[in-house]
């Protein structure tokens, strides 16, 4: 079995199995059991900024529990994507109406349908998750062999940089041209007005 | 409705912008040529390299950063990222035989001791951050068309209401 401790910094490659530590484990807890708060407080709150901010605030106590996991490559990466959802998300909320739309009278039949939903749903989840390795014991058949040559056949000692630049690049490339295929399609829909083209393409002619 | 400095915030906000923007974009290139060793890489550098500009856009004002970086350029830089990609990619196809083959990997030269990843890295960064930085500029230009084409009118501002 191998196993990345959290403690520990080091990859250990022997059959020893070790379980995570119980007060990680506790922390992981108090750390999931704050998101969800976060989550609610996020749906239920009137003030839309108030829900942004809480937004950002399981952004980071998520991007903790990456810490807190062994994934400093990913923290990293959620802290910083974080921050940007963030400026965009107040720059879109700070000066429209801050006060979310009440509902006027409960249809009973959405929630009666919403409930029943869920019900199937957690039904076929509790299902599928039986087939779930155990946390923290992950069944190791395509993962040992990249963390076994990660160092010596590529010779980067970032494993996570090996992983998605060499053993898998081709999903690096189809997320590049996610990217731009998704900006250019933003310009296309999000263009509006009549285009000056002998400045610059992204300058439009207001009036008109 | 004009202001007492230009666009932009106040002369406290751009001068605290103007000291950070450097050690963002620093950070950024420690990302890129360290993405190998330490935590890091292509994708939270390019975050962070849009991260920069932005600060510079919600200081000085969209037409001070349309001058330092037009989207024009910066919608080139997108495709000089994919186009390098495509092309180590097309170099290990040639080298090696397999698309995206790290052809010049494990060797003894100082950084480049992973080969291609550092060079995937460069273009990563480029397209994520190009691309992230036009997005916050469409929404910046487009959103301000929105109040003030014919659908003012609509929402009931006067044409040209800064909002």
């Amino acid at each position: 079995m191998v196993y990345r401790g959290i403690n520990d910094n080091y990859v250990c490659f022997n059959d020893e199995q070790v379980g995570y530590d119980m007060n990680i484990m506790l922390l992981l807890h108090l750390l999931i059991g704050f998101m969800i708060v976060g989550a609610i407080v996020t749906v239920e709150i009137k003030n839309m900024l108030s829900a942004v901010i809480s937004v950002g605030a399981v952004g980071f106590i998520l991007s903790m529990t990456f810490l807190f996991l062994g994934a400093p490559d990913i923290a990293i990466t959620q802290v910083i994507v974080e921050v940007l959802s963030l400026i965009l998300l107040i720059r879109a909320t700070i000066n429209v109406d801050n006060v979310a739309i009440e509902e006027k009278g409960e249809s009973i039949f959405s929630n009666r349908t919403t409930l029943i939903f869920v019900g199937i749903i957690l039904v076929f989840a509790w299902i599928a998750f039986q087939s779930l390795p155990i946390f923290g014991e992950p069944s190791m058949r395509v993962s040992r062999y990249y963390l076994l040559n990660a160092y010596g056949k590529v010779g980067a000692s970032n494993i996570v940089a090996s992983i998605i630049l060499d053993f898998r690049a081709y999903d690096t490339f189809g997320e590049l041209l996610v990217l731009f295929t998704s900006i250019s399609g933003a310009f296309a829909i999000l263009r509006r007005g009549k285009v000056d083209k002998h400045k610059d393409h992204l300058r439009i002619d207001l009036e008109r | 409705m004009k202001k007492k400095n230009g666009s932009g915030m106040s002369s406290i906000v751009k001068v605290i912008a103007r000291v950070m923007v450097g050690f963002m974009m620093l950070f950024a290139g420690y990302f890129i040529l360290l993405g190998d060793e330490v935590p890091g890489g292509g994708f939270p550098a390019g975050v962070m390299l849009a991260l920069a500009y932005i600060l510079i856009t919600l200081a000085y004002g969209r037409e001070f950063v349309e001058k330092k970086l037009p989207g024009v350029t910066a919608s080139k830089l997108t495709d000089v990222g994919v186009l390098i990609f495509l092309f180590m990619g097309i170099l290990g196809l040639y080298f090696s035989g397999t698309f995206l083959d790290n052809f010049l990997k494990n060797k003894d030269w100082w950084f480049f001791s992973s080969g291609t990843i550092i060079i995937n890295d460069v273009a990563v960064a480029l397209t994520v951050g190009m691309s992230l930085y036009l997005i916050f500029l469409a929404l910046a230009i487009f959103g301000r068309v929105v109040c003030e084409g014919t659908l003012c009118r609509d929402l009931g501002r006067e044409p040209g209401e800064e909002k």
